[in-house]
C-alpha cells in the first residue's frame, strides 16, 4: 500500500466512519413544501423568473443566471409558487427563496425519464457547453462553482488531463462512493461527454484505498471507455482539495496566488457533477436533486438518499429514524469543513454533499489552552502555511503582514485546528484574516 | 602633556564647527505651533481623529490652518477651542459625543435558539450566522467593542450579554464604531443635561420576522413619525431612526410612550426609566 500516491506536503488522516458506504442509495419522498433557494452557488444570485401562483413543473425554469459566475435554477417538484420570502440557509443568514406547495410528480415533457444508457454523444464542443449552463450545474463536491465556466478553457490555455475526484476525504460521507458504485456507466459517459467539451484525450479518476470496492468496479468497467483511467490513492486529507488532487495524480503544482489548475493544464470535476452533466446532456434533466449522505454515530439508520433540491433537512432527518436523543450539532457537509445549521427547516441544496448529526459530546469543542509552538500545525498544513503565526496576526489584526505570509492560500481544509493539542480556534481566525485581507485587496483593486 | 591638550581641543574645534555648518545647512524648518499643539492634545494616540497618533493630528491640524474635519473627539471642544487659538482660529464649542449601542436584544429580550461555542471573536461570529437569537443586525455579544476601547469606558454586562458604555469614561473615539461588524454604535451628542432618545434597534427586517427573533425590534410602525414630524423621525429599510437634533427632552416621552415594541430608548427623561446602561451614571 505504501506506493500508492498521495499529494507530498502535510495532511491528517481522522478516522473516516464511513457508516453508509455499503447501503444502496433510497429515494426520499417528496417534500410538502420546497424552498429553493436563488444563491446555491458561488457567485452571482439567480434572477427568478416566476412569481407568486405560477404552475411549475419538475424542472421548470425558476431563475435565470445573475451573471457570467452564476447557473440557473430549476424546479424540482412540481406545483404551485406560494411565495418568493426570504429564509434561513446553510448560512445562518435569510437568503431570498422560492417556496412551492407541492402538487403531484409532473414532470416538463421534454425530460427523458427513462434510465436506458445513452451511449453516444451527438452534441458538439458548444452545445454541451450550452447545455451545462442551462442546466444549472454546479460543481457537486460542495464548493458549488458553476460547472460551465470550468468547461470554457480561456483562450491560450490548454486543458491537457481531466481528474474526476471520487476521493471523498472528508470523513462520514458516502454519496460520491454510491454514485461511483451504482451510477458508474452513466458517470462514464458523462466523464466522455465533460472530455469532448474540453477537447482532452485523458481523463483519472482519482479514488482513495479506503473504497477497495469503488476501484475495483470502475477499473473493470473503464476497459470500456479509452481514455479513462482510474488511480487509487493512499488515504490522506484533504485529497478532495483541488490542488492536493492534481498534485497527487499528475506531480503538477498549481501556482499560488490565484492560479487555477487550468494553469497546469488541468479540469478537476466531482463524481456526481459528472453524472449531472450525462443526465443534462444525454437526458435533458437539469439538476434538481442529488445523492446525499445522513450519518452520524447515533443515527438509527444512516444512509444515502437521492434527494430534491429544497427538501427540508429535517425531511432527510425523519428518514433516517428521526433526530437521536443527544444530538449536539447538525453539520451540511462532513465533519472537517461542514458548517453547523442554525435551523432544521433549511433546504437542502446543490453544494449538500451530507447531513452529519454529532452527539452532544463529539460536537462539544474542547477548552483552549496556549500555543506551545510545537509546530503541529505547520507540519499538518497542505500549502505550507503557518497557521500558528497567521492565527495570532489575525488576532493583533495585522492585516498587511498577513498577507505577506500568503494567508490567502489557505484552503480551510481545518488539519490545523483538527492536529493542534492546544486545541486552538486556529482556522476561524485565519478565515476571518482572508476576509479582511480579501477586503484589503478589493479596496485596492478599486482605487 | 601640552601636545595632548593641544590636539584633543583642536579635535574639539573642528567637531563643533562641522557641527554647526551641518546645523545651519541641513536645518529643517518645522512650525513651532505644531509642538504647541501636540502639547495641548491628550497624548493618547488613540487614533480617534483618523490619524495615527496625536503628532501626525497636530502636524495636520498646523498645515491646514483650519478645523474642518479635523477633531480630537477625545479632548472634547473645550480642547478644541485651544487648538484653535494656536492657529489663530476662533471655535465654536461643539456638542460633546457619547457612544450609543443601537441594540437591546438581551438575553431576555432576544432568546438564544441556539448555542454558538466558536471562536470568541464578533467578526467571526458575524461572518459564519445570524446570530444565537437569529437577528442577523442584533449585537453577538462577544465584545470586540470592548477590546478596542482604549478608554475603559466599555464592559460586558453578564445579565444581559449585551456591552455596557460608561458615560463618564467615554471620549467618543469611534473605535467601537469601527470594530462592531455590524454597524451597532453610533456617536450620537449627550445631550442637554445628559437627555437622549434613540432607537435601540438596527433590524432591518419586515416587522413580522423581525419580531420573531427579539421582542423588542423595530418593526416599521410609523407610530414615532405620527407622534412628531418626518424631518425628526426617519423610517427607511423597516427601521425608524430618530435625527440626533431631536430635544429629547419635548419629544423624549412621547416618542417612548408610542413604541410598540419599546424599541426607542431614553436617557434621564423624566417620568420614564432610563436604559440599565447609563442610569447608574
Amino acid at each position: 500500500m505504501s506506493d500508492l500516491k498521495t499529494f507530498p506536503k502535510g495532511g491528517v488522516h481522522p478516522s473516516d466512519h464511513k457508516l453508509s458506504s455499503q447501503k444502496k442509495t433510497l429515494i426520499l419522498p417528496l417534500p410538502k413544501v420546497a424552498k429553493i433557494p436563488l444563491s446555491q452557488h458561488l457567485g452571482a444570485p439567480a434572477v427568478a423568473v416566476v412569481k407568486k401562483g405560477d404552475q411549475v413543473k419538475v424542472g421548470t425554469l425558476l431563475a435565470k443566471s445573475g451573471g457570467f459566475i452564476s447557473a440557473n435554477i430549476h424546479s424540482s417538484v412540481s406545483g404551485t409558487v406560494a411565495m418568493i420570502s426570504e429564509a434561513t440557509d446553510t448560512s445562518g443568514y435569510l437568503k431570498e427563496m422560492v417556496v412551492i406547495n407541492v402538487e403531484g410528480d409532473e414532470w416538463e415533457v421534454n425530460i427523458d425519464r427513462s434510465t436506458d444508457l445513452k451511449l453516444e454523444i451527438v452534441n458538439t464542443r458548444e452545445e454541451i457547453i450550452e447545455i451545462v449552463k442551462n442546466a444549472g450545474i454546479v460543481g457537486l463536491g460542495g464548493a458549488t462553482f458553476p460547472t460551465h465556466v470550468k468547461l470554457m478553457v480561456p483562450p491560450g490555455k490548454k486543458a491537457q488531463v481531466l481528474i474526476i475526484n471520487g476521493v471523498e476525504c472528508e470523513p462520514y460521507l458516502t454519496s460520491d462512493h454510491r454514485v461511483m458504485l451504482e451510477r458508474a456507466d452513466e458517470m462514464l459517459v458523462g466523464i466522455k461527454i465533460i472530455m469532448k467539451a474540453l477537447n482532452v484525450e485523458k481523463a483519472v479518476i482519482g479514488i482513495e484505498s479506503n473504497k477497495p470496492d469503488a476501484i475495483e468496479h470502475l477499473a473493470s468497467k473503464t476497459k470500456d471507455y479509452p481514455g479513462i483511467s482510474v488511480q487509487p490513492l493512499k488515504v490522506m486529507y484533504p485529497q478532495g482539495g483541488e490542488k492536493q488532487l492534481i498534485k497527487a495524480i499528475t506531480g503538477r503544482e498549481v501556482p499560488n496566488k490565484g492560479g487555477l489548475p487550468i494553469d497546469v493544464g488541468v479540469v478537476v470535476q466531482n463524481v456526481g457533477t459528472a453524472l449531472a452533466v450525462y443526465e443534462a446532456v444525454q437526458k435533458h434533466k437539469p439538476l434538481i436533486e442529488r445523492v446525499i449522505t445522513i450519518t452520524g454515530k447515533s443515527v438509527k439508520n444512516p444512509g444515502n438518499y437521492l434527494v430534491r433540491i429544497g427538501t427540508p433537512v429535517i425531511d432527510l432527518i425523519e428518514a433516517s429514524g428521526g433526530l437521536p436523543e443527544d444530538s449536539g450539532k447538525i453539520i451540511s457537509g462532513g465533519p472537517m469543513m461542514g458548517k453547523a445549521l442554525t435551523s432544521t427547516e433549511v433546504p437542502i441544496v446543490k453544494g449538500t454533499s451530507g447531513i452529519l448529526i454529532m452527539t452532544d459530546k463529539e460536537a462539544k469543542r474542547i477548552p483552549q489552552s496556549n500555543c506551545i509552538r510545537c509546530g503541529k500545525c505547520v507540519s499538518v498544513c497542505p500549502l505550507g502555511l503557518e497557521p500558528y503565526l497567521l492565527y495570532q496576526l489575525s488576532i493583533k489584526r495585522k492585516f498587511d503582514r498577513l498577507e505577506n505570509e500568503d494567508v490567502m492560500n489557505c484552503c480551510e481544509c481545518g488539519s490545523c485546528q483538527f492536529t493542534c493539542p492546544a486545541s486552538l480556534p486556529l482556522l476561524d481566525y485565519m478565515r476571518l484574516g482572508k476576509l479582511e485581507v480579501g477586503k484589503l485587496i478589493r479596496s485596492r483593486k478599486n482605487n | 602633556m601640552l601636545s595632548s591638550i593641544v590636539s584633543l581641543s583642536l579635535i574639539g574645534f573642528v567637531s563643533a564647527s562641522v557641527l554647526f555648518v551641518a546645523s545651519k545647512k541641513f536645518k529643517v524648518y518645522e512650525d513651532p505651533k505644531i509642538d504647541q499643539v501636540e502639547k495641548l492634545l491628550p497624548g493618547a494616540n488613540c487614533g480617534g481623529c483618523g490619524f495615527a497618533g496625536c503628532r501626525n493630528f497636530a502636524e495636520a491640524v498646523v498645515k491646514a490652518g483650519k478645523l474642518e474635519g479635523l477633531n480630537c473627539p477625545v479632548g472634547g471642544s473645550a480642547m478644541m477651542i485651544e487648538v484653535g487659538k494656536v492657529i489663530g482660529i476662533e471655535v465654536l464649542a461643539s456638542e460633546p459625543l457619547i457612544a450609543v449601542l443601537r441594540c437591546n436584544g438581551t438575553k431576555a429580550n432576544a432568546v438564544a435558539k441556539i448555542n454558538y461555542d466558536g471562536a470568541s471573536n464578533c467578526v467571526v461570529a458575524h461572518a459564519l450566522f445570524s446570530g444565537e437569537s437569529g437577528c442577523p443586525n442584533g449585537c453577538v455579544g462577544l465584545g470586540d467593542c470592548v477590546k478596542v476601547c482604549q478608554f475603559d469606558a466599555l464592559y460586558m454586562d453578564e445579565q444581559t450579554g449585551l456591552p455596557v458604555v460608561d458615560e463618564e469614561k467615554c471620549v467618543a473615539c469611534g473605535a467601537c464604531v469601527k470594530a462592531c461588524p455590524r454597524c451597532l454604535y453610533e456617536l450620537r451628542p449627550k445631550g442637554p443635561n445628559g437627555t437622549r432618545v434613540y432607537v435601540a434597534c438596527m433590524n432591518t427586517q419586515k416587522g413580522v420576522v423581525a419580531k420573531k427573533n427579539c421582542n423588542v425590534a423595530c418593526i416599521a410602525c410609523m407610530k414615532c413619525v405620527k407622534v412628531t414630524d418626518s424631518k425628526s423621525v426617519s423610517v427607511t429599510n423597516q427601521l425608524s431612526y430618530i435625527d440626533t437634533n431631536v430635544n429629547a427632552r419635548e419629544h423624549g416621552p412621547a416618542l417612548i410612550g408610542c413604541c410598540p415594541t419599546g424599541a426607542i430608548l431614553g436617557v434621564k427623561i423624566a417620568g420614564i426609566k432610563s436604559v440599565k446602561s447609563e442610569s447608574n451614571s
